[in-house]
């Protein structure tokens, strides 16, 4: 699977990817870019990746979730540049009943944001441009809420290195 | 370069959005003295011009795996230097 697009991302698509006679809940999480940062106007922002990487660690955080919620997972990240309401990133996590498929969306969107290598450039209002560091917000490895976080992923970088 | 008998080693490097824009360069080719680790070819690129940006120890990937700043650095080695993480 190509989880990274330079396209517009497709939920409907997703969901289909992942439906199946079998599994009787589908939960979906669409991360969409908002129009403030920190209360800062955001006119758009761009979104760049180290591609190769990126793919390899999208594999692995939803090889994780269908292992471990028995769970059909589908994952898609934009990038370039995108405007005010467009879908940054989606995600479709299909399972027998609601409990496993709540669990395992939410399971891959916080491990695409700790450990995926995709950064994003925010475009302001003013004319200004700034690089996007949620550094000072990530939660420490003692704050970290264990059913999103396996123990190895948190650390001061989110690698455990 | 100095002379010694441990031989520099020539790495391959990608730098990411603000650390490409800091030092003004995406990919560059650097000699990294030995013993070389990503520590030393994180030390070659802070002494750099813009380099001051980059933090003592960066998130590195060799090879497209994550690694600790005292890992080795072979001939040929591709060496990402990554930024904060900013996706979702």
């Amino acid at each position: 699977m190509t989880f990274l697009l330079d396209r517009p991302l497709d939920l409907h698509r997703l969901v289909a990817t992942v439906s199946a006679p079998e599994r009787g809940a589908v939960a979906c999480f669409v991360g969409v870019v908002r129009d403030h940062d920190q209360g800062k106007p955001v006119r758009r922002l761009e979104y760049s990746a180290y591609g190769p990487m990126a793919e390899a660690e999208c594999g692995r955080i939803v090889a994780e979730a269908r292992t471990r919620w028995s769970a059909e997972v589908a994952l898609e990240h934009r990038t370039g540049m995108l405007e005010i309401g467009d879908a940054a990133v989606a995600i479709a996590a299909a399972a027998p009943h609601r409990d496993a498929a709540f669990a395992a969306c939410r399971y891959v969107i916080e491990q695409v944001k700790r450990r995926v290598p995709i950064w994003k450039r925010e475009y302001y209002a003013d004319g200004t441009v700034g690089w996007v560091d949620p550094t000072p917000v990530k939660r420490t490895a003692g704050q970290a809420d264990g059913e999103a976080a396996p123990a190895e992923s948190v650390s001061h970088n989110d690698w455990g290195v | 370069m100095t002379v010694s008998s441990d031989p520099t080693v020539s790495v391959r490097v990608l730098l990411f959005a603000s650390y490409a824009e800091a030092l003004g360069h995406a990919a560059l080719t650097l000699m990294v003295p030995a013993p070389a680790t990503v520590a030393a070819l994180v030390r070659v690129l802070r002494a750099r011009p813009g380099g001051e940006l980059l933090p003592e120890r960066p998130l590195c990937a060799v090879n497209l795996e994550q690694v600790r700043p005292d890992s080795p650095l072979q001939p040929g080695d591709e060496v990402a230097i990554l930024p904060p993480l900013a996706g979702g």
